[in-house]
């Protein structure tokens, strides 16, 4: 047993935190939520000149085929960063599916190209409010021809590739498709989000021609499993993104001075703050658990990944919100960067499944191994 | 990182489990014995085949275990039903102590039978005058020749009445401030002038004690630290406490909760599939499992070398709450029912409402939940103190009420 990363890791953590402190600055991420653009391509290209997108695709696709343990230090300092860029759904949900799921010509095809930055993917599951659930899908997939609309898709408006959900008569209700998004079958209709510094879309599939990934008829097995690894690199985005909130948050409590002293010295911020701290570690306990679960292939991933996920939701939401409490008016200005975190802390809240959700399939997942 | 067993681990835990099978005693052995005497018994039975203690040096009776070794001892025994709360005072925290500033001498006289659980040892910290503000003691202590002589009261002393000797903090000089002037020594319980009298806890159990000093003499030589060094030797043992109670919390936990909620009915179906019974056990689950790799984590620290650090004080402020809010959930899905404290009707009542009736307790020993708030923010996240109306006074001038 050995409940550390290792040094290399490390490194890998310092190097990362090293880069987006200086080609990811506040005022990068201030730039894009402003203009209300997609993302920064320049430092996704970085990014992928890093070989951070590259990270655990196997090197006969041009990938550095290391593990999830070097994918979750970097997916850490992205969500410190709070960085405007496609990776969570070109690497976490693109890249992991096709990995998974992918003929030996659909690795070829789309691999080395997220591997490399020169193409971003995406992952389309929703279509109207609600807990998705097989039956509830009506986008469908016939003879290599695919109809339907799908919102809100993260970065689908500037993809290239997306996994898209759709209904199957058979098996568990649902087959994926790979479908390339160049076609003039696809429309793309940019959706403002709580987080204005990443791009959403809705996409509309008019008869686009379309590949099956996987089994058909095997689509929500496929989901579920998809889901888990990336409830674990979404969690670690969310503890970076959570500690950051509470350095911010001490550090404007420290350099605050009400009734003649730092409001750090009261006891109802101090407080404030230790709980963030609190709820901070036992996400990135269950976090590293989780890291190792899925680099393991272990037998009790599902219940690894929903605790990861539910205790990285409540502690990243806790510290966005608190870190704008602690900061008092200031905090509900536009001028200052509480905003980034509490808009970003929410979105990837929702990402990839609601806190409920995974209560649920937490607590389903312990009792069937009770 | 890797949270499975190294081969070697491997081989360590089936050498523990197999002495285990074999060693664990019978209910012909336990037979008309107190659960004192069955733990004495279970604890020389461990020491006399080296399985005491066995992070400690074996000229003390452990083993040099490794701090994942011990971790998995834990594991193993804590399969078994036997008692071991007799012990965690004296070998989790006076002996952390004692290692870090007793003489050689004395290690090899008290140690031993610490491990044997031969000796059992409490600790005499806290005042009527002074709880969480435990530096504001007023038992004092005055020198006469090579003796001390000591004389006050302590207060909520876990065990004094079944326990050979103590850890004392006691106040050698008045007249610098209060963290100043502390002196910190181990005591016979038999010693003269001492007078123990049980304290009953709202369970109706009495566990703790007042405890009397009446011209009570003890050595110089049982002083451990410098005289007015006492409470950098009490912060010693108060860090092995935090970790020590945090790491030993028993009693109701999700896998408990979860079985009764398979049982248990909500409009015509199980409980379990109640999404708002789902969400409070996941929420519960989440601390549990956080809690449980947290120390996964600190034990890596510990295997370099490192004390604990007043980051473990999250184990004992989430644990606790989180076993009283979890055992009263417990009771709100057995409905009227979960209020029946009878073994005879109900097998999970000792645990579900033991843990209920005890977490009060367990939020405020060894430091409330808001001092471990406050050591949270001002020892890890580095929050300046409150204004402190006593700083920098002498401690027979400060306001007392």
């Amino acid at each position: 047993m050995n409940f550390e990363f290792s040094e290399e890791q490390q490194m890998l953590r310092d190097q990362a935190r090293n880069y987006l402190t200086q080609h990811c600055p506040t005022t990068l991420v201030r730039r894009v939520l402003n203009n209300r653009e997609t993302h920064d391509a320049d430092l996704y290209k970085g990014i992928a000149e890093m070989g951070w997108t590259a990270t655990t695709i196997p090197e006969e696709y041009g990938g550095l085929g290391m593990s999830h343990l070097e994918l979750v230090v970097i997916a850490e300092e992205l969500g410190r960063a709070c960085a405007p860029v496609p990776f969570s759904s070109t690497v976490y949900l693109a890249a992991e599916a096709i990995m998974a799921l992918g003929t030996e010509a659909q690795k070829q095809t789309w691999l080395p190209k997220l591997a490399d930055g020169s193409a971003i993917g995406c992952f389309a599951l929703g279509e109207a409010g609600g807990a998705v659930t097989p039956d509830q899908i009506s986008t469908s997939m016939a003879d290599g021809v695919i109809n339907g609309t799908k919102v809100p898709v993260a970065d689908g408006g500037i993809a290239d590739v997306a996994i898209v959900v759709c209904k199957s008569d058979g098996g568990d209700g649902a087959t994926l498709a790979l479908v390339d998004l160049s076609q003039d079958a696809v429309a793309k209709d940019n959706v403002q989000m709580i987080d204005f510094s990443r791009g959403h879309a809705e996409l509309t599939f008019n008869g686009a021609c379309a590949e099956v990934l996987g089994e058909e008829g095997a689509g929500w097995a496929a989901v579920e499993s998809l889901m888990n690894s990336a409830a674990i690199l979404f969690a670690w985005e969310q503890i970076g993104l959570a500690d950051k909130a509470l350095e911010q948050a001490r550090e404007y409590a420290l350099g605050r001075f009400a009734f003649g002293r730092s409001i750090a010295s009261y006891q109802a911020i101090k407080h404030k703050l230790a709980k963030m701290y609190v709820k901070n570690t036992l996400a990135r306990s269950n976090a590293y658990y989780g890291a190792w679960a899925l680099n393991a292939g272990a037998s009790d991933l599902a219940v690894a990944a929903a605790t990861s996920r539910v205790a990285a939701i409540q502690a990243s939401l806790f510290s966005a919100e608190e870190n704008i409490q602690t900061h008092g008016g200031m905090g509900f200005t536009w001028e200052f960067d509480c905003q980034f975190y509490y808009r970003r802390a929410k979105l990837l809240s929702l990402a990839v499944g609601s806190e409920k959700q995974w209560q649920g399939r937490l607590v389903d997942g312990l009792a069937a191994s009770a | 990182m890797d949270f499975n067993d190294t081969p070697e681990q491997a081989a360590f835990r089936a050498s523990a489990a197999d002495w285990l099978a074999a060693n664990v005693p019978t209910k012909e052995e336990t037979e008309g014995l107190n659960r004192l005497q069955v733990a004495k018994l279970w604890q020389k039975r461990k020491y006399d085949a080296g399985w005491a203690c066995i992070g400690w040096d074996p000229a003390y009776g452990g083993r040099g275990a490794s701090a994942i070794e011990q971790v998995i001892w834990k594991q193993e025994e804590a399969k078994y039903d036997v008692p071991a709360g007799f012990f965690v005072i004296g070998q989790g925290m006076m002996a952390p102590t004692l290692m870090a500033y007793a003489q050689p001498q004395h290690l090899e006289r008290y140690l031993p039978k610490l491990a044997s659980g031969e000796e059992i040892w409490c600790q005499l910290f806290s005042e009527p005058a002074g709880g969480s503000d435990l530096a504001a003691l007023r038992t004092k202590a005055e020198k006469d020749g090579d003796e001390w002589v000591i004389n006050g009261q302590k207060i909520w002393t876990s065990g004094a009445h079944y326990s050979d000797f103590g850890c004392v903090v006691v106040r050698t000089d008045p007249t610098v401030p209060k963290h100043k002037g502390l002196s910190y020594f181990f005591i016979d319980m038999k010693s003269p002038g001492i007078e123990i009298k049980p304290i009953k806890q709202l369970t109706g159990e009495s566990d703790f004690n007042e405890v009397y000093f009446t011209d009570v003499r003890v050595p110089d030589s049982q002083r451990l630290g410098e005289v007015g060094q006492g409470w950098q030797v009490s912060l010693t043992t108060l860090m092995n406490e935090r970790a020590a109670i945090g790491a030993g919390s028993s009693g109701v936990n999700v896998n408990l909760a979860i079985q009764l909620a398979k049982e248990v009915m909500i409009d015509g179906k199980p409980a379990i599939e109640d999404s708002a019974v789902k969400a409070r056990l996941a929420n519960f689950y989440v601390e549990e499992a956080g809690l449980k790799f947290t120390s996964y984590r600190t034990l890596s620290a510990l295997s370099r070398g490192d004390i604990p650090g007043p980051e473990n004080s999250i184990g004992k402020l989430v644990g606790a709450p989180k076993m009283q809010q979890l055992a009263s959930f417990c009771m709100d899905l057995l409905e009227t029912s979960g209020a029946i404290w009878d073994t005879s009707r109900s097998k999970l009542a000792d645990n579900i409402i033991g843990s209920y009736m005890g977490a009060p307790g367990l939020r405020i020993a060894g430091g409330t939940d808001e001092i471990m708030t406050n050591i949270i923010a001002e020892r890890v996240l580095g929050l300046p103190q409150e204004p402190r109306m006593d700083k920098g006074i002498p401690f027979m001038d400060v306001p007392t009420g």
